[in-house]
């Protein structure tokens, strides 16, 4: 999380070989990074490492990088203790300026002194709220991007897919395939995705769900095709890419301070990239042929084929939006928090929160919708923990299930 | 051959073993709302896993008779279908499927979250609540059993048997509730919903009475697992083991009274014949490591559930005993 800006050093054996300078002898070692995600790394503080018994060992001072590193004569235990008038102005201890730790025989110790920048809580509840909003109108609008296809897909063929959680996530993992493995830069990669999101969806009609209309399987046989299809793509994502989550590789980028709130420079740029995208699917639908053709169909798919219009075209044509923009919205999940083989199914029952509140089948509902969904999700933080924020977001659908099914946008006759 | 064998072995206790009646029940309940009434309970799992921590926590936290515990699971149970009964049963079909999926997916995070460890210990949940329970059995139960070659302590023998004779009650009640108006009511309404408010019914009770019966086994079921696994996690109950109930159901073929039972019989052993069978090739090294790790296997078989689930629904609706005509659900 953005607000928490308590960071501190959690120094690797790995990142303590790389640094000159460092010894990388064989005996034992504390060692650590000093910053946090406001200030960056901090140089020049003093660390002083004494034993249990208070004999000092040895007193050395941060790098440019934030890290320092003392080797000892033996395992046991041992007391880190920072200097506090070093730290820079704004930049205070989150707890005491010392730390015991028990160092085993051959062993790096990495110690944590958790260290705050005073912004978090800084400035009162008003400052946070404010913050939070921010960061919810960037996941909502992640959201937003991911659900358009979902609401239209929905909307054109009648099919609630639940499988379209799975083209956030193969977007998100193509892009982290692309990008890691094959060290293409993000912005590239991400364009890879989206081709890649686009495909996948173009197979989805073409391959499973032309064949089946034609076929005249049932909305409801349809829908259980699409739980199966979801749990297929999903644990056959998990085999190959593993349990594990992992970030794409981007310069981590400090928070910005705006006044009220702050902002990485890669939030910030989610947030451009899906104002941009969401106004051009909106321009799209409104102004072009084909957008026009989609809003048709999606209104009354037979009057639209009696007018001459190519409804299977134009449903190929969605889902293969569909699937880039979920491409799209999973790459940006990504990078705000990482990329995990069930990332997109988390998000898939946000995204029928937001598609439900915008109204089922309606393409702006789908985007205001789904815009309240990410920011109460957010702001909700402020009264419930962090790890039940997504229980909110679900609690919120069921209470518009109460009140007012049919969505903002909705009309009452789709609700049957 | 001998692997082989050993590999039918072990498939066939999970066949019959507690997982077994664990699906089997979250099935039957299934069928109940699904198959009958065609309702699209997505959550089922979540009614498991009340039913499972009910008995949990009323033992392990709040030091109460097991059979309490299991009075408390079962209430849980009922409130948990009003709850989601109230606001969605009016609307379309894919309205509490997506409410029902959400609820059961939100509960087992709340479950495992941190602010809920007082009560369920978070994520790594509650044990040694089925003492009791384990005690009634009467034979001895820290000895091994071996029954067609397959090898069971006490316990599971105990949870076992208890188990199917639960299955075969509900089997029981299902059969007889169905035969009954009620369950002709509830058909009808699958079947053409405005038909039946047209003759005076009320469609809105019929349902949430189904919802609730369902709710009801489904939690059963979770009491049979927690009991049968001793312990209570909440990642135990991922969403996806509601969709593993629903392939055994479509398997077996809903709207049928042993239908789901069949289904689970039969889907459990193949999974874990798939599941043995596939270890067994990695460790002699007929499948290469690269291509599929002793630790995916655990994966393959939510793979399995869902081809099997598709190629199900668009070839063989129906499943194994079904009729066609009773399972050509449309949405209205």
């Amino acid at each position: 999380m953005l607000l928490r800006l308590l960071l501190v050093l959690v120094a690797t054996t790995g990142l303590a070989v790389l640094v000159p300078g460092v010894a990388s002898a064989e005996g034992e070692q504390v060692l650590g990074t000093l910053q946090t995600s406001r200030s960056g790394p901090i140089e020049g503080v003093e660390v002083t490492v004494t034993t249990a018994a208070g004999e000092e060992v040895d007193s050395v001072e941060s790098d440019e990088d934030g890290r320092w590193s003392v080797d000892l004569p033996g395992p046991g235990d041992y007391v880190v203790t920072i200097d506090e008038d070093g730290l820079p102005e704004g930049v205070k201890l989150a707890g005491t300026d010392n730390r015991t730790v028990t160092v085993a025989e051959g062993r790096r110790e990495p110690v944590i002194i958790g260290l705050e920048d005073g912004s978090r809580g800084g400035g009162g509840g008003t400052v946070r709220a404010v913050q939070l909003l921010v960061d919810g109108i960037r996941f909502g609008l992640l959201i937003a991007m991911a659900a358009v296809g979902l609401s239209l897909i929905f909307g054109t063929t009648g099919l609630t897919n639940f499988a379209h959680g799975e083209l956030v996530t193969i977007g998100a993992i193509v892009a982290w395939y692309v990008n890691v493995q094959g060290g293409v830069p993000l912005i590239p990669a991400t364009l890879i995705a989206m081709v890649a999101g686009a495909a996948v969806g173009a197979l989805n009609e073409l391959g499973l769900w032309r064949p089946l209309r034609r076929r005249g399987t049932g909305l409801i046989a349809a829908l259980v095709v699409s739980i199966g299809l979801s749990l297929l793509l999903r644990y056959l994502i998990q085999i190959v890419y593993g349990g594990r989550s992992s970030p794409y590789q981007v310069a981590t980028g400090r928070a910005v301070d705006y006044g009220l709130f702050t902002l990485t420079n890669r939030a910030l740029i989610s947030i451009v990239v899906s104002v941009v995208v969401l106004v051009l699917v909106a321009v799209m639908l409104q102004r072009t042929k084909i957008g026009k053709a989609m809003r048709a169909v999606a209104d009354n798919r037979d009057l639209a084929a009696s007018s001459g219009i190519d409804v299977n075209r134009v449903i190929l044509v969605v889902w293969m939006m569909g699937g880039a923009l979920a491409a799209l919205g999973g790459v940006l999940l990504g990078l705000s928090d990482q990329v995990q083989w069930d990332m997109g199914f988390r998000l898939l029952l946000l995204m029928f929160a937001g598609v439900t509140l915008g109204g089922l089948g309606t393409a702006y509902g789908a985007l205001v919708g789904s815009l309240i969904v990410g920011i109460f999700v957010q702001m909700s933080t402020l009264v419930i923990p962090n790890d039940v924020k997504y229980v909110g977001g679900l609690l919120l659908l069921i209470v518009i299930l109460v009140i007012r099914p049919q969505g903002i946008l909705g009309s009452r006759v789709r609700i049957g | 051959m001998g692997d082989l064998l050993d590999a039918l072995a072990v498939a066939l206790k999970a066949g019959l073993g507690f997982q077994a009646i664990f699906f089997a029940l979250l099935a039957i309940g299934i069928n109940v709302q699904f198959g009958y009434a065609g309702l699209l309970n997505f959550g089922q799992i979540a009614f498991a896993l009340v039913g499972g921590f009910g008995i949990a926590i009323s033992v392990s936290k709040w030091g109460l008779n097991f059979w309490v515990g299991v009075v408390i699971g079962l209430a849980a149970a009922v409130v948990l279908a009003l709850l989601l009964g109230l606001p969605t049963l009016r609307l379309r079909a894919d309205y509490l499927a997506i409410a029902t999926i959400a609820t059961a997916e939100g509960l087992r995070l709340l479950f495992r979250s941190v602010s809920a460890t007082p009560v369920t210990n978070g994520t790594r949940g509650l044990s040694a609540f089925n003492g009791d329970f384990i005690a009634l059995a009467p034979w001895a139960t820290n000895e091994r059993y071996r029954i067609l070659g397959t090898s069971w302590s006490g316990g599971e023998l105990w949870v076992a048997l208890v188990g199917w004779a639960l299955v075969i009650l509900s089997c029981l009640l299902v059969w007889a509730l169905m035969r009954s108006p009620w369950g002709r009511v509830l058909k009808s309404i699958r079947e053409d919903e405005d038909a039946v408010r047209s003759l005076g019914k009320n469609v809105y009770v019929y349902k949430m009475q189904a919802l609730v019966l369902g709710g009801i086994l489904g939690a059963l079921g979770g009491m049979v697992y927690a009991v049968g696994t001793g312990s209570a996690v909440p990642d135990q109950y991922q969403n996806a083991n509601t969709f593993l109930a629903y392939a055994a159901l479509i398997l077996g073929g809903a709207a049928r009274v042993l239908g789901p039972v069949v289904g689970s019989i039969v889907l459990l052993f193949i999974l874990q014949f798939a599941d043995t069978g596939l270890r067994l090739l990695i460790d002699n090294g007929v499948i290469p490591e690269g291509l599929l790790s002793s630790t995916d296997v655990a994966q393959i078989r939510f793979v399995l559930v869902g081809i099997g689930l598709m190629l199900l629904l668009v070839f063989r609706p129906q499943g194994i005993f079904g009729d066609r005509r009773e399972v050509m659900l449309d949405a209205r």
